[in-house]
């Protein structure tokens, strides 16, 4: 029993991990109907460097401004560049021009900040938690602990945004209704920007946290493609949904690698979580939260 | 010779259907044959027939494939190089455990169980589309990738997961050297290839493109929904299929997944997306062109090295490469989305107006 609780409280806390890259998908999606496919390459972008400037000697905090203000520069010339001529297009199209942004920032990055791999200290140890350990004998490693706390502040912090303030309430009405969104005056064009600073935002939240955990290279872009799962099982319009998608994913795919993984062979994380979200749009196929679209053919 | 088909007449069904309507284009096509048939392997060496055209041709045949389902059928795939796995594996396996099975056949059983998997994971288009089952088709890539590796019958209990193909027999003669398998390739491409185009001229093809574009009004109109989306995913996995075996077996030489990754998906979805969604000559300009480029690029690089004097580190090649091909992928969906293909049309229509200006 206690073994089930570490596998399942691990795959949750792992799943958080997920959710905090959905997230970005989620936030540019909501806006404006862009499937971004560059966020896992936005999450290595914003942690290389990051990574970069902390191994240069500078200040954490520092570091951390500068890297938000590059990813804040980014997101504003990707909707420049990219995205703005592309307008009105079927989705397909955004979706393959933005398959071609990945290729575009993965090389920039790696040029930038070449290709080896970094390890990434916060100073918070990925050690189990003493307590649990000991008196249950359940192993929670601290750092995860730490994720699941920076997720839910996000959480918190993007619900005031969308709900609160005046920004947000324009990104959702941009988000129902283009056009009569502009029919009331809310400039679109410095709203998509504003919507893919803050994916960049996410990005880099999400970049650091993965960075700790599994150090920052290349990899990290295989991230991304781990959280198309927890979208479809979340839907893609929501940010609520990003989070339990990503728990459910997160725990299901390390019940799943633990208690059927012996009989198959193991190693069936890379995609017990494609296959848990086919099923799922069998039978649901906006996803828990997503909105519900009539559409049959 | 001015191109343009002013004094051509037609007397009969037969040549007003043919896919050639203009005897210039005839022309061209015959003498395209013949060069690449018989000038390219007798002038052409060993570095250029296996390392560039080989490549090439079976390149545009997985492209062909995706443009089918892709192009013409309007359901997005991402799964394309787990297709390509499929057809080698089923090809080698036929091979090895098939006495005196006849490549050709290896071949056409690994495009055969290629499409039984596209079938299978084609269902779930019935009820979904678009983005979603771009995923769909993603889960289909690292299924079957795992699979492979995993389950130990299908590299024959290999320790290393490289396994060469077997040799290559035809008729009792055995096709070893790079000319007789760039002759192959090319017979089996062009072979498909001219059946790709036909398929799409007639009611099947244009089942295809109702579906894409409008699957509600294809449906009204009385197009099966499900027979045509999974004869779409069939057709497309089997060309896919026999693009993997010829992959494996004329090309690499080995049957190994690590060939088959999603970055080959991707490098054959940019195929499409620069030759030309939904057109068949834009298969081959796309192949032609991403196999092209980096070799091209190399030789800018070199050139530029000694020009300047100056060392260009590999790494920086390399990632020089990618952000070209990206920014060209953003560059022809925004100025061009029909690719080369509508490039050329284009050209041939302001042929045909010249030396005219209207």
């Amino acid at each position: 029993m206690n073994f089930f609780i570490e596998v399942l409280a691990g795959g949750l806390l792992a799943g958080v991990m997920y959710s905090l890259v959905a997230l970005g998908f989620v936030i540019i999606f909501k806006a404006s109907g862009v499937f971004n496919f560059a966020q896992g390459s936005l999450v290595f972008f914003a942690a290389l460097t990051f990574v970069s400037l902390l191994e240069r000697g500078w200040n954490l905090w520092l570091a951390l401004a500068v890297t938000l203000i590059a990813m804040v520069l980014l997101g504003i010339l990707i909707e420049r560049t990219v995205l703005r001529p592309l307008v009105n297009q079927p989705p397909i199209t955004l979706l393959m021009a933005t398959i071609g942004l990945t290729f575009v920032l993965e090389g920039l990055s790696q040029i930038l900040w070449g290709s080896q791999p970094h390890g990434l200290e916060l100073g918070i140890p990925d050690v189990p938690i003493e307590w649990l350990s000991e008196k249950w004998n359940i192993n929670i490693s601290q750092f995860d602990l730490f994720a699941a706390f920076v997720a839910g502040v996000l959480v918190a912090v993007l619900a005031v945004l969308f709900q609160k303030t005046r920004i947000g309430r324009a990104l959702r009405a941009v988000a129902d209704d283009h056009q009569a969104a502009l029919a009331v005056g809310i400039p679109l064009q410095h709203i998509w920007a504003i919507v893919w600073a803050v994916a960049g935002f996410v990005a880099l939240v999400a970049g650091v946290m993965w960075g700790v955990r599994n150090g920052v290279q290349y990899a990290l872009t295989f991230t991304a493609l781990k959280a198309l799962p927890v979208l479809i099982l979340g839907g893609f319009e929501s940010i609520a949904g990003a989070i339990v998608g990503g728990l459910i994913i997160g725990a299901s795919e390390k019940l799943a690698e633990v208690y059927l993984g012996p009989y198959v062979g193991g190693g069936i994380e890379s995609w017990f979580a494609y296959v848990v979200a086919l099923l799922f749009l069998l039978v649901r196929p906006e996803g828990l939260f997503g909105e519900k679209i009539i559409d049959r053919v | 010779m001015l191109y343009r088909e002013a004094g051509q007449f037609k007397s009969t069904y037969a040549e007003d259907q043919q896919i050639f309507p203009i005897l210039q284009d005839r022309v061209a096509m015959a003498a395209l044959l013949v060069v690449a048939f018989v000038v390219v392997p007798l002038i052409g060496n060993q570095y250029w027939l296996s390392a560039i055209l080989t490549p090439f041709l079976v390149l545009a045949l997985a492209t062909l494939g995706l443009n089918i389902l892709t192009g013409y059928a309007g359901q997005l795939s991402l799964g394309t190089a787990a297709f390509m796995a499929v057809g080698a594996f089923m090809a080698y396996n036929a091979m090895l455990r098939i006495p005196h099975m006849p490549i050709l056949g290896a071949f056409i059983i690994g495009g055969l169980c290629a499409a039984a998997v596209g079938v299978v994971f084609g269902l779930p288009s019935l009820r979904i589309k678009g983005l979603y089952l771009a995923v769909a088709t993603l889960a289909c890539q690292f299924f079957v990738l795992w699979a492979i590796n995993r389950i130990g019958w299908f590299s024959n209990h290999s320790s290393s997961g490289v396994i060469s193909a077997q040799r290559i027999e035809i008729l009792g003669f055995p096709v070893e050297h790079s000319q007789g398998k760039y002759l192959l390739t090319l017979s089996i491409v062009a072979v498909m290839a001219l059946a790709a185009k036909n398929l799409m001229r007639s009611e099947t093809g244009r089942a295809f493109m109702a579906i894409r574009d409008m699957d509600v009004a294809a449906s009204v109109i009385g197009i099966p929904m499900m027979k045509t989306k999974l004869l779409a995913f069939a057709i497309s996995s089997f060309y896919c299929g026999v693009a993997g075996a010829l992959y494996a077996f004329c090309y690499l030489g080995t049957v190994e997944p690590e060939a088959f990754t999603l970055d080959l998906s991707f490098r054959v979805l940019f195929m499409v997306i620069i030759g030309g969604v939904g057109s068949i000559l834009g298969s081959f300009l796309g192949a032609a062109f991403i196999t092209l480029f980096p070799i091209f690029l190399n030789i800018a690089t070199k050139s530029l090295e000694t020009a300047l004097g100056i060392e260009i580190s590999h790494a920086l090649v390399s990632n020089a490469e990618a952000i070209i091909f990206g920014g060209l992928i953003i560059f022809f969906l925004i100025v061009e989305p029909n690719g080369l293909a509508r490039l050329w049309q284009i050209t041939k229509e302001k042929l045909r107006l010249w030396p005219f200006p209207h």
